[in-house]
């Protein structure tokens, strides 16, 4: 029988509908709650997928998480936490826009670019998976090492305001990293012979205090004073949302296309994607003083980026057997559990389960739409809940998260220490994403330098050899030397104008 | 003073359930365990250990008539699971998955840990070496690579397959020191794990991979990557096309990462006896092996004095090649 016709048949059966639908309803919670994540529903998952069926299995992983990763926008624009470290590059802008009336236009276009964003991740996981992966296949340290110094380039653009204070932000990110054991050479620092410590900070323990707890200290410090407060509108959150597409279908586009890439890139996923998107969207806008005002623009092409990347990180872990994010870590370990060894040979041994795979994530980002919109509405009555209520609420859901990730206290403390640092450093000024960005990139870069310099036995050349190398570092040398140049300029001018 | 009362309080439970054991031996025999019980994991959700804990869990669980949960306690190089599982009550409740790593923290100064902290269940799974080119190597066979990396200056030639001082990196050692050679004659580039390392091999950034076949499989299957030999004293039935060191280079050196279910040192013989007769009986099950086979996982089997035996033989290996290599402190 026909493979395609097989994997509908496996697909449209009544009990992997149902799991299908368990696993959406499962993910859009995980996700719309502050403090759990995509990376822990899948955790969760494969307990249970142990001793399912492969089609089932994979549905429930691959609904869950595409659900997750929308999910984390609705509390991002409603209260300011991402739900999802994913949602986190755009939270503020979110915010703000729902501060201006524009809450249903914000999770419009979120539920919306995020469905379209994640089709165009599987077209792309579908079509040209192969070559794709061929293509990040080519990439050793060289290249990794410079793509982490883009990255943290990326750092200027979404800190808003004092860019010494973004600097501040991102070192500190950079120094946190280096708590634990070091990459290259396996020995412990500023661990304090604490085991816990050795075992580094948990960057998603971080994120929830950082973004969920801080905001909940801001919330409970202003809790009886009104206004902050966003008062749930009742509309159609799907109005203007076609304006908005006619508007910005570039950004649209280049963000789910940078959504596939970063997320087919070892390593790499829908946080990174959806930050560097948004660096891109306001980097490229006409308008990029519009950004950080509530301005939609940078959550078009972040949320279609984040979506995407789901699909995208599938493209490696499928034909090479190499994660491309942390949640396709995992998959890769339920895909040996299944049979479903991958490889090259995935496609030709059980053509119609990985055709299955196919249809489930385009039917998932399909139900995304209602079952968003269904989540929407039902968060905004979560919303009418007394916010003496609802704050300790959250902060339950940031523990157990936060537990979750390291599966003792050492999470819980973790998100503590910077819930309360987060929250310091807002209120003075500092933002917390170039910290968060530090943290997310400076192992790669602290490894791939590492790795890359014992390579080439300490010749510093060897970062510009490899044609692709060559070509990422003299483009990063550019960026830096242009804002330098643009920074002496503006450092010129201003004693002229003062 | 608290830790102390709270130990002598569980001494002190744990006693008076030994007394009722004694009691009552045949009602005893049926009552443990009456709870679940958790099985630690020192490595993540997806890799190898992790499907090694799960597939024993569940096979446990039908055995046993209580749930397993797998609970993963990651990081450190593993400093954190291993210190978890020693440190956890002896109550037979807590019990865990222990890997080669166990016979190298110490070694390495990262842990006081030895396989002594433990009390030995039974041991599963071995998993001896590989060693992989990328499939544009002009080294055919073993024996080619053999003599291209004598003939190569010190440290010209790379090597990865997992961190500075990992298992991978003790394997690769040892196959230097029987060639004749230096610890460090073929550079070692740590990585993150055995994936990575495939990818940058494949991506042309390192020469040769140790990690173990069935880790190297996507990549061999894809056709980026060519097993050459395996460090061990037989071919592995599911790889059989790849020879051993000894077949091809005369060298009979071998190692391997391992794995075994253990407890914290103070458990109560007769829970250790029910345990280890259950993981005896999942061993033989029809669903080990044909999990075990499936991802290439060797299995081999130990009682808890066999396992002893070999973390003690396994512990004397690694530290005599960290010292050799000068990767031991403290």
């Amino acid at each position: 029988m026909d493979p395609i016709l097989t994997a509908f048949g496996l697909v449209f059966d009544p009990s992997v509908m149902l799991v299908i639908l368990g696993a959406a309803v499962f993910g859009m919670f995980v996700g719309a709650m502050p403090g759990l994540t995509a990376t822990m529903a899948t955790a969760l998952l494969v307990p249970v997928t142990f001793f399912m069926d492969p089609v089932p299995a994979l549905g429930a992983i691959v609904t869950a998480t595409a659900m997750a990763i929308f999910a984390g926008d609705i509390p991002a624009a409603m209260l300011r936490m991402p739900g999802t470290p994913a949602s986190a590059a755009y939270a503020d802008e979110s915010y703000l826009m729902a501060r201006k009336g524009q809450l249903d236009l914000n999770l419009g276009v979120n539920v919306v670019f995020s469905a379209l964003g994640g089709i165009v991740g599987v077209f792309f996981l579908v079509l040209c998976a192969p070559s794709l992966a061929e293509m990040a296949l080519n990439f050793s340290s060289f290249e990794y090492f410079w793509l982490a110094c883009l990255g943290l380039t990326c750092a200027v653009f979404i800190g808003t305001g004092d860019p010494l204070k973004g600097f501040v932000s991102l070192l500190l990110g950079l120094a946190i990293v280096c708590i634990g054991i070091d990459p290259a050479a396996g020995v412990p620092r500023f661990t304090f012979d604490n085991v816990d410590l050795m075992s580094g900070v948990n960057f998603i323990a971080v994120m929830i205090g950082a973004f969920a707890v801080s905001e909940l200290l801001r919330g409970a410090v202003d809790l009886h004073r009104q206004g902050h407060v966003i008062v749930p509108q009742v509309g159609n959150v799907f109005r203007g949302v076609g304006g908005v597409m006619r508007r910005y279908w570039l950004n649209f586009i280049r963000g789910s296309l940078m959504g596939t890439l970063i997320g087919a890139l070892p390593g790499a996923g829908a946080d990174i994607a959806a930050w560097v998107s948004y660096a891109m969207a306001k980097r490229f806008s006409r308008t990029p003083e519009k950004f950080g005002t509530g301005h939609v623009e940078g959550v078009v092409e972040a949320g279609a980026s984040n979506n995407s990347a789901v699909a995208g990180a599938w493209i490696p872990a499928l034909v090479f057997g190499i994660p491309g994010d942390s949640i396709t870590a995992i998959v890769i370990g339920v895909l040996y559990m299944k049979g479903m060894n991958p490889g090259p040979t995935v496609f030709t041994e059980n053509p119609q389960f990985i055709y299955a795979v196919f249809i489930i994530f385009i039917l998932a980002n399909i139900i995304m739409v209602p079952l968003g919109w269904a989540a929407i509405k039902s968060m905004k009555q979560v919303l009418r809940i007394p916010r003496t209520i609802l704050l300790p609420l959250i902060l339950l859901f940031c523990i157990v998260g936060a537990f979750a990730m390291t599966n003792s206290n050492y999470g819980i403390v973790l998100m503590l220490i910077f819930g309360v640092l987060g929250w310091f450093m807002e209120e003075n000024g500092v933002p917390v994403a170039p910290m968060i960005l530090g943290l997310v990139l400076g192992e790669m870069l602290e490894q791939n330098f590492m790795t890359s310099m014992i390579k080439s036995d300490g010749l510093w050349l060897a970062f510009f050899e490899r044609p692709i190398a060559g070509a990422l570092g003299a483009l990063t040398l550019l960026i830096w030397l242009l804002m330098l140049g643009r920074g002496a300029l503006t450092a010129l001018r201003r004693p002229a104008q003062a | 003073m608290n830790e102390v009362s709270r130990r002598g309080l569980m001494a002190f439970g744990v006693a008076a359930g030994a007394a009722g054991l004694l009691a009552r031996p045949a009602l005893a025999q049926s009552r443990y365990p009456t709870r679940p019980i958790t099985l630690l994991c020192p490595w993540g959700a997806g890799g190898g250990t992790d499907a090694t804990a799960r597939i024993i869990g569940a096979l446990l669980e039908k055995d046993l008539g209580q749930p397993i949960n797998v609970v993963n306690r990651t990081g450190g190089n593993g400093v954190v699971g291993h210190s978890a599982i020693a440190t956890a009550q002896p109550d037979g409740y807590t019990i865990g998955i222990i890997t080669v790593e166990i016979a190298m923290l110490h070694h390495a100064g990262l842990t006081n840990l030895t396989y002594k902290d433990y009390r030995p269940l039974a041991l599963m799974n071995e998993d001896p070496p590989g060693v992989q080119v990328s499939a544009s190597s002009p080294y055919k066979d073993i024996k080619e690579l053999a003599e291209a990396i004598k003939a190569a200056p010190a440290g010209k030639m790379k090597a990865s397959g997992t961190g500075q001082g990992g298992i991978w990196h003790l394997a690769l050692i040892g196959w230097l020191q029987a060639m004749g050679l230096k610890p460090d004659h073929v550079r070692w580039v740590p990585s993150n794990g055995a994936a990575p390392a495939m990818q940058d091999l494949a991506a042309g950034g390192v020469d040769i991979v140790t990690c173990s076949v069935p880790e190297a499989r996507a990549m061999l299957d894809a056709g980026r990557a060519r097993s050459l030999a395996i460090m061990a004293p037989q071919r592995n039935p599911q790889f059989d096309t790849v020879p051993t060191l000894n077949e091809k280079l005369g060298i009979s050196y071998s190692t391997g990462a391992w794995r075994g279910i253990a407890a914290p040192r103070g458990l109560p013989d007769e829970m250790a006896k029910t345990i280890t007769a259950a993981l005896e009986r999942a061993y033989k099950a029809k669903e080990f092996t044909d999990f075990m086979n499936a991802r290439g996982f060797g299995t081999v089997w130990a009682d808890p004095d066999g396992f002893a035996t070999f973390m003690g033989r396994s512990d004397a290996a690694m530290g005599e090649a960290m010292r050799a290599a000068g990767l031991a402190r403290g």
